[in-house]
């Protein structure tokens, strides 16, 4: 990071001619420890980006900013209406990955002795790993109305509640959906998949609110210490992939079509306004609409789960955010309100309390950020600043971020010797696979709670509670 | 690594590190040992193809532009395979054929087995295929680079 100038404590510049066709700098928003952390590629995909047509400002980068494709992970960028790009490198192949909290009623004291038998339960309430298939069985049709109405689809079918909605990131749904988009193969993957958590990074965690920062918007946000609270962590499972994977190709050939150029085959883009960018809009919104739809079913199994062993106890969704998703919202640019898609790939919305789209309950302090950490590591809860418009187009980062990659942690690590670790931390962990827990060793990942002191520390977001895992179901 | 036309022996892929997920590069003779290659390189990264038997065959066609395009549509077909037939390959035979227009038909049969997570250990689910450094290049030997999402 020899090229990079800093700006201040926090803030560190990709400088225009970091490499050819840069339109505007790089941004990227670590600390002195954390910068060590940045491998070079990190950096080069955050030009990349920076050379895209109708780039506004920066091309960002989260404190947990680590190597991608098309965009680093924990990349950040918005594009003009007139003029601008849509590209599937800003999203990902888990379109809408995201992370839901809910809080519960009861002291984790209490769930404590029955924590083994609550993630047994769990474990076989929510399926999971390889080739799990839900047990929805949905027809076609409900799968078309998930994909058009997300979460409000699985209240309608009986999973959640209504009040549920108001506390998703755009209740639960996004407009523009077109199942025209999804492909019979996307549906394929994706229907025996609705209701299932998936493998890898995504789990299903019950927690300890540890620690409060802030009592007053702890108590708005339902929060105190001693409580349980019940983390999820999946996205839009095969649907999604192949969503990416289908559009990837046609935007591929776009880009030839429009003349241009692009540094990397992943920013395979098309300007907003063609069919192509609409096409590809139209399936995204859809998988989106999943992801939500397959995070309340999963959370209203957890519910059922947690009736059976705590009966009359509530369980009330806290916030649910996406953090691999384009969104279309207004921005001030130079003094102009405009249009903007913004592009978040490993970052997740931190909107302050000036933002419509926060839901009334926060609309005075802010929205719920749910920072999860590595499997076994604390994840943090935070308040998102109307700052972090100016500085980020309202984003913070997403989660801890990986410092090894997955084949180096398997080579370090065996699976029995994290599982045995985390129980000696009193944490128990059930997984279909020793291999994946090895990849998902905590020392894979950056520590947690610097990457959350760095969005803090910038007001981006507000440290609130901190949440530590006493038991995991992993995929 | 290959290098010079008199070449005794070719190593038929290899993986490169990368943080977040896996990069393989696969190499062939011909175009379609060089997609063959790079299909087993895709599924090593899941499952020891040493544990796969094969007593069933799946059978595919694709068609594209480009040999660039015709390899991603082949990975990208594997891994929707694997998911909805639930099944583990370990042969893969690829036959090529490219038109007066440059178009190129593949014609692909894969051999493999029902996954049963008793004998298959998986590392790695990969859900994707990137095209993030996506590269076929033909010198003495043809080769393919890729990275996956995992």
């Amino acid at each position: 990071m020899e090229d990079i100038i800093k700006i201040s404590d926090n803030i560190y510049e990709v400088p225009i001619g970091y490499r050819p066709g840069m339109r505007v700098p790089g941004r990227i928003f670590v600390s002195e420890e954390l910068r060590t952390m940045v491998e070079p590629g990190t950096v080069d995909q955050v030009a990349n980006v920076a050379t895209l047509p109708g780039i506004v400002k920066y091309s960002m980068a989260m404190p947990d900013a680590h190597l991608g494709y098309g965009f680093p992970i924990g990349g950040v960028a918005a594009f003009h209406e007139e003029g601008g790009v849509i590209s599937p490198g800003g999203v990902g192949f888990d379109i809408n990955c995201g992370v839901r909290l809910l809080r519960s009623d009861l002291e984790a004291k209490s769930v404590q002795p029955l924590i083994n038998t609550l993630i047994s339960a769990l474990f076989e309430a929510v399926p999971s790993g390889l080739g799990a298939t839900g047990r929805l069985h949905a027809t076609d049709q409900q799968l078309t109305e998930a994909f058009v109405a997300g979460s409000r689809w699985a209240v309608e079918e009986g999973y959640g509640f209504e009040a549920d909605l108001a506390h998703c990131e755009e209740s639960g749904h996004m407009e523009g959906a077109d199942p025209s988009q999804v492909s019979v193969k996307a549906r394929k993957r994706g229907r025996p998949q609705l209701g299932t958590l998936g493998s890898g990074n995504h789990f299903l965690e019950i927690q300890r609110v540890e620690e409060i920062f802030d009592e007053d918007v702890a108590r708005k946000f339902g929060l105190f210490k001693g409580q349980t609270t019940i983390m999820i962590h999946c996205g839009s499972r095969g649907a999604g992939h192949q969503i990416c994977t289908d559009h990837l190709e046609v935007l591929a050939r776009a880009v030839r079509k429009y003349n241009i150029d692009i540094p990397d085959k992943q920013l395979a883009c098309a300007p907003l306004g063609s069919p192509e960018a609409r096409n590809y809009f139209g399936g995204m919104v859809c998988a989106a609409n999943y992801a939500w739809a397959n995070r309340h079913i999963i959370a209203h199994w957890t519910r059922e789960v947690f009736e059976r062993y705590f009966p009359g106890s509530s369980l009330d969704l806290v916030y649910d955010v996406a953090h691999n998703v384009a969104k279309i919202e207004e921005h001030d640019v130079d003094g102009r309100r405009e249009r903007l898609y913004v592009h978040r790939k490993g970052a997740t919305r931190a909107f302050g309390p000036s933002r419509s789209e926060v839901p009334d309950a926060y609309r005075n302090v802010g929205q719920p950020v749910l920072i999860p950490g590595s499997m076994g590591t604390p994840s943090y809860v935070l308040c998102g600043n109307d700052q972090a418009l100016d500085l980020t187009f309202g984003s913070a980062c997403h989660g801890a971020g990986r410092v090894m990659s997955r084949s180096q942690a398997t080579r370090m690590f065996a699976g029995k010797d994290v599982k045995a670790a985390l129980s000696r931390d009193g944490i128990v962990v059930k997984a279909t696979s020793p291999g994946m827990l090895a990849e998902e060793a905590p020392q894979a990942y950056k520590p947690s709670g610097d990457v959350v002191d760095v969005v803090h520390s910038l007001g981006i977001a507000t440290k609130v509670a901190k949440l530590v895992p006493l038991g995991v179901s992993k995929g | 690594m290959p290098a010079g036309p008199n070449y005794k022996w070719m190593i038929p892929f290899e993986y490169l590190e990368h943080t977040a997920d896996v990069k393989f590069r696969a190499y062939g003779r011909s175009p379609e040992e060089m997609l063959s290659n790079a299909a087993a390189a895709l599924f090593k990264a899941m499952v020891d193809p040493a544990t796969i038997k094969i007593t069933k065959f799946w059978n595919v066609e694709l068609e594209a532009q480009d040999m660039e395009q015709l390899a991603y549509q082949w990975l990208s077909e594997i891994v929707f395979l694997f998911e909805t037939e639930s099944a583990v390959f370990a042969s893969f035979a690829v036959a090529l054929k490219q038109n007066a227009k440059g178009t190129w038909r593949l014609e692909g049969r894969i051999g493999g087995e029902m996954i049963d997570l008793k004998r298959h250990a998986f590392e790695n689910e990969v859900k994707a295929v990137t095209l993030h450094q996506f590269q076929v290049t033909k010198n003495d030997l043809w080769c393919i680079q890729a990275i996956l999402d995992v």
